[in-house]
């Protein structure tokens, strides 16, 4: 019963809060409905026994992700009004509608078809963090290590990207200038 | 009143329709970010009620993988956001066509 009160309620919220963040024309607005849908999301995976995904969702996304975009955000003009794509309106919502049918087809395939076996099955007596651990220590290692290495390799690029000169204003500075930068090597552009 | 799986994965599809419909209709390029955020997310909550309804862990190793997929998609796409802003002044899809086909 109590499942049932929260899932509804839960869906309710995120549902709410990303159609928000996708039809809103204000940034701020956007960011923080969809800061509020990743942490109703998280309500999910705790009500399906997933409690580390759950927590990892909340690090992850409200905490890292979001702050990454709230910085982002210092270095873009988000006070204006977001300009939209004057397109057709039905075939938007006809292709979106379609293509998370798709979505569902592939999902639902192999359960319609009988087609799913335990490949890891959950352990007697262990916590969900427990036994994570133990597939994610053991089936899947090197994945787990290209993940760092991918995360790694992320982290420099961000770094490279956007830490380099920081100080200068490009749109403020003459084409000219930058050109003599750039062949300076000054700028990475 | 019982929660099945099926009612994850409607509600999966229509977070789903969401990002999507916001990936077409966006064309600031952080809001676009934002909407495949909410795809990625939407995918997330159907691996883990399958890896629930299932007794299989495999489903939430995947969700942890797509997630650390999402944050290094993040550091490097607004890497590469601020530095076209810094260059054009603005981050709207329309002005970065300059490839005519």
């Amino acid at each position: 019963m109590f499942e049932a009160i929260a899932f509804y309620l839960f869906s309710f919220l995120t549902i709410t809060m990303f159609f928000i963040a996708v039809t809103t024309s204000q940034a701020l607005y956007a960011l923080t409905a969809l800061a509020a849908g990743m942490i109703f999301i998280s309500a999910f995976f705790f009500i399906l026994g997933a409690d580390f995904l759950g927590a990892i969702q909340i690090v992850v996304y409200s905490g890292a992700v979001m702050a990454l975009y709230a910085f982002g955000m210092m270095f873009f003009d988000t006070t204006r009004d977001v300009k939209e794509k004057q397109g057709n309106k039905f075939i938007v919502v006809c292709m979106g509608v379609l293509a998370a049918v798709l979505v569902v087809v592939i999902f639902a395939a192999p359960i319609v078809g009988d087609n799913i076996v335990a490949l890891y099955p959950m352990t007697e007596g262990a916590g969900n963090t427990q036994e994570v651990g133990m597939v994610l220590f053991t089936k899947y290692l090197v994945p787990f290590e290209v993940a760092a290495v991918m995360l790694l390799v992320a982290m420099i690029a961000g770094i490279v990207l956007a830490g380099k000169k920081m100080d200068i204003s490009l749109t403020l500075t003459s084409d000219d200038k930058i050109k003599e930068d750039e062949n300076n090597k000054k700028v990475l552009l | 009143m019982e929660i099945g799986l099926n009612h994850y994965l409607v509600l999966s599809t229509i977070l789903f329709a969401i990002g999507l419909i916001g990936v077409m209709r966006r064309k600031n390029l952080l809001l676009l970010f934002f909407a495949t955020e909410i795809l990625l997310n939407s995918v997330n909550i159907a691996f883990a009620a399958i890896s629930h309804y299932y007794g299989d862990l495999t489903g939430q190793m995947f969700a942890f993988f797509v997630i650390a997929i999402a944050a290094s998609e993040v550091a490097v796409g607004l890497g590469l956001l601020i530095v076209w802003h810094k260059r054009h002044g603005n981050i709207d899809l329309e002005t970065m066509t300059s490839m005519r086909g």
